[in-house]
């Protein structure tokens, strides 16, 4: 398989065509994180519901490239009945996998095309652009008292 | 022979200039001799930085093994070498733009550079609480942001000028726009998204109407056309060496002289005074007044280099030779299915915007480079543009005096692939 295979596999062209999750969340136990990268245009607006400490529900709307679209929607996927801590490791976990960074524990296995990014790094950011902002999404949570 | 006047009549040329010989001028360019993975590099992204030839590699590399030295200090060999190198750039420059004295130009870090000279020091001392400044619906964000920081200084106000369907400005609405309040117009001469040619000297005897000065952002225009700063009538013009074939962090700012002389310092420093003592201190006459610091000496022998280079080839070869490249990729694009091409301007500079059906300009500038297809992708610095076509992102293919139809081909080659790769 080329890399140019191994990066648009036909799991991530699916979730790019029809993306998961690709809707508004609102309501009292909601919140929300936008995520921008300025250099290219990409915006996406990821929501998470979480009711006593896990995700409910999860979702994101934005225009972006198909590895940032197809990661999102797989990231509400995989997040969706995490508990708020999981959920904070999984988005380290998956950072560091894309950077280069030391790997502990095993990616969730519908998450392994994403490797594929690694091949071309201007692509990257593209692949982390909704963990950076569901990262911030889920902060009040892992700081109950700041707030 | 360069001939002048290009801009607003190209059309009139009778006799047709010499041809480039493609082989060779391709052969003057080292890097486009590598691979990227199999295939052969295919470099069509001159807009955002063009290749290097030989002879701006061969002169900055001769600078610094025979002859670095600081300019217009010491007494020694060395230093006299440099200094008489330096200062011939600047001669070459003048001559490259038809600038009527060499104190008219003064060398910056880039276009970006020049234009924040302008609107920090010009705008600093001369814009006022409700006067208004000029722009287009196509600049890039350099010829956008420093006046927006100006303006906001002085509590002044920016006006833009529309664009109509096919790219071009409108100018009724540039010439409703215009009034005693207007202060400058600052207009790109090449937009570097659609690559629409503004008529500047139109719009220069417009602005100097109502009193208004005018600045041109040539960064897209220099590498490909004659300019004239004369002809074009305008009062500042900038442009980038990099795009024309010369090192980065270099440009040059042209400025009439009796504006440059009422301009306050901008950077201060060594360089840019006449005297100084710890009370006051007297700023030396343009261009070294804006020249402060050590300057970049190899940028500017490159940059040298680079006019010298584009003059051997002529910019009316390069000018016919990019066009007629323009005019066979458009074609070629237009029968792609589901293309949609940005800007079809009857003047335009080897620039083509484009999106391909629903694929994202990223996946598509991704799967190109596979191919050894290099292209830009993205809101190429110029976002209330990307606003107005609505659309997040484009695709951009540019040309430099080294494509052929070949590497237009091998473009629609791989769009074919995307297309059949995405399935839409």
């Amino acid at each position: 398989m080329s890399d140019l295979d191994e990066l648009y596999q036909s799991v991530i062209l699916d979730h790019d065509r029809s993306p998961r999750n690709f809707r508004e969340l609102a309501g009292p136990a909601c919140r929300a994180a936008e995520g921008y990268n300025p250099l290219c245009g990409d915006k996406v607006r990821v929501m998470v519901r979480v009711e006593d400490g896990v995700i409910a529900d999860a979702s994101f709307l934005g225009s972006g490239c198909a590895i940032s679209k197809a990661s999102a929607s797989m990231m509400t996927e995989t997040l969706k009945g995490q508990t708020v801590a999981e959920a904070n490791r999984l988005v380290e976990r998956f950072h560091r996998e894309l950077t280069g960074g030391p790997a502990e524990g095993d990616l969730p296995r519908k998450l392994v095309v994403f490797r594929g990014v690694t091949a071309f790094p201007m692509r990257v950011k593209c692949a982390t652009l909704a963990w950076h902002a569901m990262r911030q999404a889920l902060e009040p949570a892992t700081a109950p008292d700041a707030t | 022979m360069i001939r002048r006047g290009l801009v607003t009549q190209p059309l009139d040329r009778i006799t047709p200039p010499p041809a480039l010989d493609e082989s060779r001028v391709r052969a003057d360019f080292p890097i486009l001799d590598r691979p990227v993975g199999d295939h052969r590099l295919v470099y069509l992204d001159s807009a955002a930085t063009a290749q290097k030839p030989r002879a701006v590699i061969d002169a900055m590399s001769d600078f610094y093994f025979r002859y670095n030295a600081n300019v217009h200090r010491g007494v020694h060999v060395l230093g006299g070498e440099a200094t008489a190198a330096y200062d011939r750039a600047r001669e070459l420059v003048r001559q490259f733009l038809n600038v009527p004295r060499v104190d008219e130009v003064v060398f910056t870090a880039g276009t970006t550079a020049a234009i924040n000279l302008v609107a920090q020091s010009w705008g600093g001392a001369s814009l006022r609480s409700g006067d208004e400044i000029i722009l287009t619906g196509y600049e890039h964000h350099s010829n956008l942001v420093p006046w927006q920081l100006a303006a906001h200084r002085a509590g002044a106000l920016l006006r833009v000028v529309p664009l109509l369907a096919d790219g071009t400005l409108d100018l009724e609405a540039y010439e409703r726009l215009l009034s005693g309040r207007t202060r400058m117009v600052a207009v790109s001469h090449a937009s570097n998204v659609l690559g629409t040619i503004s008529p500047v000297a139109q719009m220069a005897r417009m602005a100097h109407e109502v009193g208004a000065l005018v600045l041109v952002d040539g960064a897209q225009s220099a590498p490909h056309l004659p300019v004239d700063v004369q002809q074009l009538n305008c009062d500042f013009f900038a442009c980038s060496a990099h795009k024309c074939y010369g090192p980065t962090g270099f440009g040059v700012l042209y400025g009439r002289q009796e504006l440059l002389r009422r301009m306050p310092p901008w950077i201060a420093g060594g360089g840019m005074i006449e005297q100084v003592t710890f009370d006051a201190t007297t700023y030396a006459a343009p261009p070294a007044r804006f020249e402060a610091g050590t300057p970049a000496v190899a940028q500017a022998i490159g940059f040298g280099a680079a006019i010298e280079y584009l003059q051997q080839l002529g910019l009316d070869a390069v000018w016919a030779h990019e066009q007629a490249l323009l005019r066979y990729a458009t074609d070629r694009l237009s029968e792609v299915e589901g293309l949609r091409l940005f800007g079809n301007a009857p003047m335009k500079v080897g620039v083509l915007s484009f999106v391909l059906g629903t694929i994202h300009p990223h996946d598509l500038a991704t799967v190109l480079d596979a191919g050894g297809v290099a292209v830009r992708a993205g809101h190429h610095c110029a976002q209330p543009l990307m606003q107005h076509l609505k659309v997040p992102a484009t695709v951009r293919a540019s040309f430099g005096v080294y494509n052929t139809r070949d590497d237009v081909d091998r473009l629609v080659e791989g769009l074919a692939e995307a297309r059949q790769r995405f399935g839409r």
